[in-house]
């Protein structure tokens, strides 16, 4: 029936070309090398070590991720590490890659060069297997900036429903670039001051997010959220290395928004009122 | 720890003889980086004792899933005094609701007039008269409420010049049932909606005492005398099996479109929920109703937002025309998603398909300005640079219809109760047990989505979930008990799964699956393809006997996950196929080339007066419920009514089938 071939047809492009494309075959075009920190919990008297895996690049999709995938498929299913979105956007497959904390899922694989490829997870964190770290001292410190919109009257109004806040357009593009953040911990992860303080120097991606909610029009607990981070660790830590911006695999730039905190502590600057009233809709 | 005892797997029948129900507050075992699992037992394989760690908690709910639904459940649960627990595979913000981009739908009105009953309308005719009106009622209705409370909780939404929530076109939305030309009603933030939502969601939800157990993985529901009493699941970090005992259990565990090979879903969309519901013999509804959405990166099979013909792009075949006026004079490239698929596809067939193999299409944005891409796309500018490497404003992104969203998945009713028949055939609760969001159907979609009314979906049903058990619960009331070796069969698959070593590995299997899957239910279906698969895919499930997993250990086993994941998704897969092959019309996302039309009670192309209204057994406007045994993989079907009446006459009326155009 020719319906059917057409479908076959139409499929084709599908399979011809999505990644994670298997082939049984041994095939002998171009191959790169990965070198990828192991560790296993459960073999406690073996050391961390590098295991070396070939990847045939003509059967693989462009991206690092592709290769770890196609790894643990076709050669060795123990490799562990966390992805999910594949496409930049859930922060789970952050590691360092060739030197750099990013994002496997969104990093070309370099296949200009023959030398291998070294895959460590994210630096100065606890393993807990191969490429997977421990992240719950960074979401627990995620936690600790009440990452949620606070108004002095949050009770709903008595009279009416609740309405809209408003914000202005201008108001509401001071949030980007600091809302975008998808807590990958690349940046914090890179952060020599948060390597060496990380319990209890918050790190560039947990302040961001900080500045976020101070920074919004709509917030009012904003001399609350700056008292707390007077002490001399929780944001005075950071030494504007920079390193976290240049890491930050979604462009964003983490050490401004610390450099915007210390002016509102350091009271060099302060929040601009609301330019609209923000419970105007409010009966 | 007396609440740690060990399970011996495999062997005797009195296991867990004593489990204390004491509830162990969150991370009293799991936290230590190196745990030490009970290695001296746990490392034997060969040998029939294999015994696991177990823990057992008491909660007034579980939710399982942490995605918008299961957040917005949880937190609404805490805030009505529940002590609840949200278990999670992975940590709330990494779930699959962070990649939606598009938006919300809810009639705010913020830039022309708008009304929740035009959105119903639209709603009901996107779903091709399969959703339930009393369910979908209650949404639309409740959406601008639902929207301005996270605009309230401080999602950081676009605005107009006024300050209000910016809204923008999408597909299937008009102004006065249909008469009054595109509506403007998906409230966004630019293109990167869910991400927004879910961290908001996940921030509000730190301001309440939610106990989360993440990077948990549930196994299956415990079910007692015919009522969910919680779930049992598996810690990650250290391998030790934890049961949940509790009244009230949501599931909130998203949907399985990596039951496909080319699929704009996470690798995590694996359809636990209803697999877990599968295996405790309840139904499924709906699964043969899978939407492709129209722009998928060819290829990488990324998403490109329907947002982005909402801000003006269009669809152009290789001879460079804006194909869709022809397909959809008035919505044009703003039909519903079903048609727009389905013209893409053909224009393929037809030879006029872009690129060197002719097997795609392009979305052209670069015709708009790029402040204005700037602005409202900044996201997808920078998806199709990296995926495509295309650059937005300049040249067009190649696209195909990619596997995107499941309509079908638990039924449940507008309050998010879960549903089975009885022996009569009739509706029954299911006692203990509500879902929401994509595991769900409810069904609000019916046989075809609309754009932006998935995030809609998450957070009205989420909330309506907490509601439902506070109007019928009080926190702190007894559960009826659980046997003492509940969990067991869950516990002893697993085993199985740890140490199975057949011929087949879990990452070849699953390839397969997938491709079967997309060449057998694709865009267009017929007997041919449809009953092939059909076989192929009861052969594959068999396969599973013979699988080959490699890592046996207990801690961070990703390829124990993945098996357990693979054998959720083929139950999925199997009662989709199933029900696809069974339904012998086209209905939304079902479209058979064999039978072309859709099939109602009454011709409804042809004037009312005179005909005779079909039985159920003649005509197709009905839910497929599907039951699946776990053991076999064969699937059984019965059918479910359509609910046409409102929640309120008075307030909104049944919207009455007609033909669908657009
Ligand atoms: C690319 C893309 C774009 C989209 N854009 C839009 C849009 O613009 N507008 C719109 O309305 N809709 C959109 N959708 C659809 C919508 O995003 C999804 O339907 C919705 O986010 C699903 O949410 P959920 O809460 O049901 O599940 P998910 O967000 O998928 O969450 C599932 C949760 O369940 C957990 N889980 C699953 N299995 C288990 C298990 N076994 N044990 C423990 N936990 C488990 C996971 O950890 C996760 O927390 C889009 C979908 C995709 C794929
Ligand atoms: S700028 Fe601050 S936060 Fe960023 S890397 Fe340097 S010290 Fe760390
Ligand atoms: S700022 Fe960038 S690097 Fe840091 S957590 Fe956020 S997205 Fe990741
Ligand atoms: S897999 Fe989600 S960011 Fe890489």
């Amino acid at each position: 029936m020719s319906g059917k071939i057409q479908l076959l047809k139409v499929c084709k492009g599908t399979f011809g070309q999505v990644r994670n494309f298997h082939v049984a075959s041994v095939s002998n075009g171009p191959t790169k090398t990965f070198s990828i920190y192991r560790f296993n919990p459960e073999e406690p008297d073996k050391k961390p070590y590098m295991q070396e895996y070939n990847v045939d690049l003509s059967s693989c999709g462009p991206m690092v991720l592709d290769a770890l995938i196609k790894i643990k498929n076709e050669i060795d299913p123990t490799l562990t590490f966390r992805r999910s979105c594949r496409e930049g956007i859930c922060g789970s497959c952050a590691m360092n890659i060739g030197g750099v904390n990013t994002l496997a899922c969104i990093s070309k694989i370099d296949a200009g060069s023959s030398k291998s490829t070294k895959i460590y997870p994210l630096p100065h964190m606890y393993v807990v297997k191969d490429l997977v770290p421990d992240m719950n001292n960074f979401y627990n410190q995620y936690k600790s900036i009440e990452p949620w919109l606070q108004r002095k009257d949050d009770t709903p109004k008595k009279t009416g429903e609740r309405q809209q806040l408003l914000q202005s357009i201008d108001d509401r593009a001071k949030l980007d670039g600091l809302y975008e953040c998808i807590l990958c911990a690349c940046c914090s992860t890179s952060c020599p001051s948060y390597w060496w303080n990380g319990d209890k120097y918050l790190g560039p991606a947990v302040l961001m997010q900080a500045y976020r909610w101070i920074i919004d029009s709509r917030d009012e607990s904003t001399s609350k959220r700056l008292d707390k981070m007077r002490d001399p660790f929780s944001a005075y830590r950071c030494h504007t290395i920079m390193n976290c911006t240049r890491t930050c695999p979604k462009g964003l730039n983490p050490g401004r928004a610390i450099a915007e905190i210390k002016k509102l502590l350091g009271g060099v600057a302060s929040k601009e009122a609301p330019k609209l009233q923000t419970d105007a809709l409010q009966s | 720890m007396s609440s740690i005892l060990k399970l011996n797997a495999g062997l005797t029948k009195s296991i867990l003889k004593n489990a204390s129900q004491g509830n162990v507050p969150a991370g009293a075992l799991s936290r230590a980086l190196h745990i030490k699992v009970d290695r001296k037992n746990a490392k034997v394989s060969d040998n029939v004792s294999k015994v696991y760690p177990i823990v057992d908690h008491t909660y007034d709910a579980v939710v399982v899933g942490a995605g918008g639904a299961g957040l917005r459940a949880a937190f609404g649960l805490v805030a009505e005094g529940f002590k609840t627990a949200v278990i999670t595979k992975l940590f709330p913000t990494r779930s699959h609701t962070v990649a939606a981009q598009g938006g919300i739908n809810a009639a705010l009105g913020n830039m022309e007039d708008d009304n929740w009953q035009w959105h119903m309308y639209d709603t009901v005719k996107g779903s091709d008269w399969l959703g339930d009106q009393d369910a979908i009622h209650y949404m639309t209705r409740e959406a601008p409420k639902a929207v301005i409370e996270l605009e309230n909780y401080g999602m950081p939404f676009s605005r107009t010049t006024e300050g209000k929530i910016y809204q923008r076109a999408f597909g299937g939305q008009s102004l006065k049932f249909g008469k009054g030309g595109q509506a403007h009603r998906c409230c966004c933030v630019a293109d990167r909606t869910g991400h927004s939502l879910l961290h908001t969601l996940y921030g509000q939800s730190l301001r309440y005492d939610c106990n989360y157990f993440v990077e948990y993985f549930a196994l299956d529901l415990i079910m007692e005398e015919g009522e969910c009493r919680g779930v049992i699941a598996l810690c990650l970090e250290d391998g030790s099996i934890h049961r949940f005992r509790s009244k009230n259990t949501v599931l909130a565990t998203g949907g399985y479109g990596r039951a496909y090979f080319s699929c704009t879903s996470a690798h995590t969309c694996t359809g636990d929920g209803t697999a877990m519901v599968a295996r405790a013999n309840l139904p499924s509804q709906d699964l043969e109703f899978v939407q492709f959405h129209p722009t998928g990166i060819y290829g990488a099979g990324c998403l490109i937002t329907e947002g982005c013909r909402g801000e003006g792009g269009y669809l152009i075949n290789s001879e460079g025309e804006r194909f869709m006026e022809r397909y959809a004079p008035v919505a044009k490239d703003l039909a519903s998603r079903d048609v727009v698929s389905r013209s893409m596809t053909i224009e393929i067939r037809e030879g006029r398909g872009c690129g060197p193999e002719k097997d795609h299409v392009y979305l052209q944005l670069h015709h708009l300005p790029a402040e204005q891409l700037h602005q409202r796309l900044p996201g997808i500018s920078e998806t199709a640079m990296i995926f495509a490497g295309v650059d937005v404003t300049r040249e067009p992104i190649p696209v195909l219809p990619t596997v995107h969203y499941n309509m079908g998945g638990v039924p449940t009713n507008y309050k998010g109760q879960v549903l089975t028949t009885d022996a009569k055939g009739e509706d029954e609760i299911v006692r203990g047990l509500y879902a929401c969001g994509e595991a769900s159907s409810s069904s609000v979609h019916g046989a075809n989505r609309l754009g932006a009314n998935s995030l809609l979906d998450l957070v009205v049903f989420g909330r309506a979930c907490a509601h439902t058990i506070a109007d019928e619960n009080k926190p702190g009331e007894s559960i009826g008990s659980i046997s003492q070796n509940a969990g067991e069969a869950s516990v002893a698959n697993l085993d199985w799964c740890r140490f199975a070593n057949g011929k087949v590995t879990t990452a070849d299997l699953r390839l397969k699956m997938q491709k079967t899957m997309q060449t057998h239910a694709a865009v267009f279906r017929t007997e041919e393809t449809l009953k092939e698969g059909v076989d192929l895919m009861s052969g594959i499930y068999k396969e599973m006997e013979d699988i080959k997993v490699s890592d046996s250990g207990l801690i961070w086993n990703s390829d124990l996950v993945e098996t357990l994941e693979l054998q959720n998704l083929m139950l999925n897969a199997c009662q989709t196929i199933v029900a696809a092959e069974n339904r012998k019309e086209s209905r939304g996302a079902h479209a058979r080339e064999d039978f072309k039309v859709r099939l109602d009670e009454f011709d409804y192309s042809k004037p009312l007066e005179g005909q005779k209204k079909k039985p159920i057994a003649e005509h197709w406007r009905k839910h497929t419920l599907t039951h699946i045994d776990p053991k076999t993989g064969k699937v059984s079907i019965t059918y479910r009514d359509v609910i046409d009446e409102t929640l309120d006459e008075k307030e909104c009326s049944t919207v009455p089938p007609a033909i669908r155009s657009y």
